[in-house]
């Protein structure tokens, strides 16, 4: 019984059943980043275990595909039984050793890549420090637990799991509840027409959403946009509900008094806190004489510390990123505050957390070498027979 | 005689190559010297002659202007050099005007603007049509309105008319940049106007200052200063080249300027540039047809750049030279004549055709060499900066390939698939550049000598020998199939040649993709992001894996090898060409359109090959197909 699983699970026909497998649904998943932009065709053709395709004008036509975690996991188990297997160590196969570690390590760090590595971005205008970066994926709703207090921000958040789920939070430092009422993944939220909308109440009871209403809209699939979610809470304090009030990124943040305390909820994106700050010092936008064909990005900005001790000044510019505790910042975007080019100069970084950044280029490495070892042996042999 | 043959070919050839790459004697104007002057345009220095070709393949798709189209070839229809055309222009426009400078293709196009069809008596061919003719008063209106209808459309919306139309429309706007570069378009005598300027300026500032001060001031002088000043920012708006050199080179070397600019400072008070009245003296001499006093001017203005900026006038006279002596488009002739010598030794195994073909395909390898690094000299890049570039390189690096394949098995077969694909690549290099500058500058993503030298290299080494790989098998099936000439040896010669190649190939295609997974990760933190050009190069790899994997674990003896082989080419093709059709991610720096055809019918014709290849044994002309069934 479990012979003809081991030939299988072993064999050459398996790998090449793989490979073309694999070219196919690198192929649909490239043809499916047209509709579906690049990360939603990411995550549904790679970062998956099955799928389908269908050609977005006639879709019932539709072609199951294996996902990117299905063929490599296979790839894997097959590669490796494979050696375990049938292959004996010879130093005529000393390539094809080396060459299928190297794969081996591609493989489980493009896995590694994909569960721990996190994208972020951190952006501002010349002046300005950020002690945190956003993720442009995700939001969270804050709330700010003592907005008198200008020196220090002490904030409670919650992120988008527990908010599309509809749970109820509570906090020590909070002294109501928030129940979520209305969860919209992406949602257009505009002011309430007073003859339109007569039958449609407001969003909420309290806040801006009594002048508002929100609709939902199905997720964004263009590459440049985000969706944009909008939330409905109702606050419960100790004497009982509070009313509800509406959240949204395109809204400012709420002011809620409680208990003779001001807070200040927002929904807004992610974000993640670091233990320095970044300063945008400078920004320098050059473009190629007499055109508008982009020359060179560059950005100043002084790491700051809480201490004052260690900090610098670093340039960061295209293809040439600033690696700094754990962290890699690459310059992304540049603009300016203000349209005709006369405001502060703004730039965005694009930040990532890589633990697993050294895989591949070992991985590059060891399949490179293998490979022009494996050929040299074929070639050597192969002049050698002709000469 | 058969013996020498094999020298006096490429001797020929080469005296052909060397006989023309003089450099033709001017006549009455100096064009020469003319074209090898410097400018700024696209945002790199370059010489007139380049601006004057680039901008008529934009016009028309060629590099001359024939005035006659007409006429057929043998009728010598009278034909102006790009340079001649250019001066043309920029001097007198009221005449070129009237020259068919501009194709029109679309028969839709053609009666939307009411031009008229191919008739002799009328002097039109239906496809070149003069200034005069698209943008006459009625025209110039529906070319407005309609060009903004299909700009508002998304690239891959746009339909065969829209595109034709947004062609016309930005040659159209080219050609009105030129005809105001060194002088507003309706100048008569522009030498003699910029001379009167100097006296207008004085009193119309005057009584432009007394009027915004309220005080009575004189209307007649403001007036006379205010219509050139209209004339020049219209001159300058327009962005036609930046023809006007720094007048501190040492201390700021970029700052040049347009004319409508440089006027635009005079009038405010600061001094004229040379340069100005320089090029004044010229279109004014060339108008009045006083060809000393031009060939002077252009000689004076020369002469002060040589001092002031002799880096410039080296770099773009060399460029000018290189216009002129289009290596690419003769190694491709030369391709041509080897193909067509290698292919006739299989058909009698003369070996005097065979050795020729070396020699010329040796010659074409040397042409091909010098201009791909002329190419990288003028740069200053790596050899591969844009499609246009990765074409010559593909075929450069498959010719190479093909002469090594040839010094093993001396079979003709390297030859054949060299040159073959080198015509192939330099063809496609020709029709990529129709559509920009080829020697433009870099975006700033792209800007790192080091990832264009590793990566970019290394893939495109890796496009190319899949490609080889893929016209080994198609030579397999092809003389397989409709021939007796290939012998079961020569069969199995091909089949090592097809996995020694494809080794190569997975090779350098595994290790140019991985590079620029580390270029990716060096420059935007993430090694792998699933772009489109990603994608392809990984599906290369993929194939080649396949392909290796397959013949390791006997699944595919040598007809199959073939098939997957040359089904490679279709992996390649798509990667080169098919994902920038896509017209989304990072690496989509060549929308293209036109393509899409060409890339569809290569498609059909590899699966169709595929196709023969699967045929049962009893239809192929050849015993191979038996003798690899064994």
């Amino acid at each position: 019984m479990l012979k003809p699983i081991i030939k299988l699970l072993t064999s050459l026909r398996l790998t090449v059943t793989l490979l073309a497998l694999g070219v196919a649904v690198v192929f649909f998943g490239t043809l499916a980043q047209t509709s579906d932009g690049l990360y939603v065709a990411q995550s549904r053709y790679f970062r998956s275990w099955f799928s389908t395709w269908s050609p977005h004008t006639v879709p019932w036509i539709v072609l199951p595909l294996p996902g990117g975690y299905l063929l490599g996991t296979l790839l894997l188990v097959n590669l490796i039984s494979a050696h375990l297997q049938r292959f004996r160590f010879a130093w005529k196969k000393s390539g094809i050793f080396l060459t299928h570690l190297g794969i081996i390590l591609l493989l489980l760090g493009q896995l590694f890549t994909d569960m721990f590595a996190r994208e972020s971005r951190m952006s501002f205008a010349e002046g300005e420090g950020r002690n945190y970066t956003e993720d442009f994926q995700k939001t969270e709703l804050a709330v700010l637990t003592d907005a008198s207090d200008r020196t220090y921000d002490s904030v409670v958040t919650i992120p988008e799991s527990l908010l599309s789920a509809r749970a109820e939070t509570t906090h020590p430092s909070l002294p109501f509840t928030i129940r979520v009422r209305e969860y919209h993944e992406n949602a257009l939220v505009r002011a309430r027409a007073p003859f339109v909308d007569t039958n449609r109440p407001p969003a909420s009871t309290e806040g801006v959403g009594t002048r508002a209403v929100v609709e939902g809209r199905p997720p964004t699939r263009e590459m440049d946009k985000r969706s944009m979610p909008a939330l409905v809470a109702e606050l419960i304090g100790s004497k009982g509900s509070l009313g509800t009030w509406l959240f949204s990124m395109v809204l400012d943040p709420q002011e809620v008094v409680v208990e003779g305390k001001l807070f200040r909820i927002s929904l807004r994106d992610m974000r993640y806190y670091q233990p320095f700050s970044v300063r945008l010092l400078k920004t320098t936008h050059e473009t190629y004489l007499g055109t508008t064909r982009a020359k060179n990005y560059q950005s100043r900005i002084r790491l700051e510390h809480p201490g004052g001790t260690g900090d610098r000044e670093v340039d960061i510019y295209m293809n040439n990123p600033l690696r700094y505790s754990g962290l890699t910042f690459f310059q992304s975007q540049m603009g300016n505050e203000l349209r005709d080019g006369s405001g502060r100069g703004t730039s965005v970084f694009q930040v990532v957390k890589n633990p697993s950044w050294i895989a591949p280029y070992v991985g590059c490495g060891l399949v490179a070498a293998g490979l022009v070892v494996q050929f040299m042996i074929h070639l050597v042999g192969f002049i050698r027979k002709k000469a | 005689m058969k013996t020498k043959l094999p020298w006096l070919i490429p001797l020929a050839f080469l005296v052909w190559f060397l006989g023309s790459a003089r450099m033709p004697a001017d006549k009455e104007f100096s064009l020469n010297r003319f074209g090898g002057l410097p400018v700024v345009f696209n945002g790199r220095h370059q010489p007139l002659d380049s601006i004057a070709r680039n901008a008529l393949l934009a016009l028309r798709g060629k590099q001359t202007v024939n005035l006659e189209p007409w006429k057929g070839t043998f009728e010598r229809p009278r034909i102006v050099s790009a340079t001649e055309w250019l001066l043309t222009v920029m001097a007198t426009p009221e005449v070129t005007d009237q020259w068919p400078a501009f194709r029109v293709d679309h028969p839709e196009l053609i009666s939307l603007l009411g031009l008229p069809d191919k008739d002799r008596e009328k002097k039109s061919d239906g496809k070149h049509y003069a200034w005069s003719q698209v943008a006459s008063d009625r025209n110039f209106q529906l070319m407005q309105t309609n060009s903004a209808v299909a700009e508002e459309k998304k690239a891959e919306l746009r339909t065969p008319f829209d595109q034709a139309l947004l062609r016309l429309n930005s040659a159209m706007t080219l050609y009105f940049r030129l005809k105001n570069t060194l002088q507003p378009q309706d100048a008569k005598d522009w030498a003699a106007e910029l001379a009167t300027l100097d006296q207008l300026i004085p009193p119309g500032i005057a009584a432009a200052r007394a009027s915004e001060a309220g005080r009575p001031y004189d209307t007649n002088a403001l007036e006379a200063l205010l219509r050139p000043v209209g004339r020049m920012q219209v001159m300058s708006r327009l962005e036609p080249p930046l023809v006007i050199p720094p007048q501190d080179p040492a201390r700021q070397p970029e700052s040049w300027t347009r004319t409508g600019e440089a006027l635009m400072g005079h009038i405010r008070g600061e001094p004229l540039p040379a340069a100005v009245s320089d090029y004044a003296a010229m279109v004014s001499a060339f108008r009045q047809g006083r060809g000393a006093d031009f060939n002077q001017a252009v000689g004076r203005y020369h002469d002060r750049l040589q001092g002031a900026l002799p880096r410039e006038i080296l770099k773009t006279s060399r460029e000018q030279f290189f216009n002129h002596l289009a290596p690419f488009y003769k190694a491709m002739v030369i391709y041509v004549a080897a193909f067509l010598l290698a292919v006739y030794y299989w058909f009698n195994f003369a070996d005097w055709a065979r050795r020729s073909a070396f020699g010329l395909i040796g010659l074409g390898f040397l042409i091909h060499t010098v201009g791909l690094l002329f190419r990288m000299w003028l740069e200053g890049r790596p050899p591969v900066t844009n499609l246009y570039s990765s074409a010559i390189f593909i075929g450069w690096g498959s010719v190479v390939l093909g002469m090594l394949l040839e010094r093993f098995w001396r079979n003709s077969i390297g030859l054949v698939v060299a040159s073959a694909i080198g015509f192939i690549t330099l063809v496609i290099a020709h029709n990529l550049s129709l559509k920009e500058d080829t020697l433009q500058m870099m975006e700033a993503v792209l800007d790192t000598n080091f990832w264009l030298a590793t990566h970019v290299v290394i893939v495109t080494l890796g496009y190319a020998s899949t490609f080889v790989a893929g016209f080994l098998a198609i030579v397999y099936i092809v003389r397989g199939f409709f021939t007796k000439s290939l012998d079961v040896n020569t069969g199995r010669a091909l089949a090592r040649m097809v996995y020694g190649i494809v080794c190569f190939a997975t090779l350098f295609s595994f290790v140019g993709t991985v590079l620029g997974g580390i270029w990716a990760d060096q420059s935007w933190g993430r090694f792998w992001g699933w772009d489109p050009k990603e994608n392809g190069a990984l599906i290369i790899v993929l194939w080649n894996a396949l392909i290796l994997h397959a013949r390791w674990g006997a699944l595919v003896k040598d007809r199959g090898l073939m098939c997957l082989a040359i089904a490679g080419n279709i992996v390649t093709a798509w990667s080169w060409f098919g994902v920038n059709m896509l017209g989304i991610g990072l690496h989509s720096y060549g929308w293209m359109s036109g393509a899409f055809k060409w890339l569809a019918l290569f498609v059909i014709s590899q699966l169709i090959l595929i196709a023969i290849g699967f045929l049962p044994a009893t239809t192929w002309r050849s015993t191979v197909p038996k003798a690899d069934a064994r």
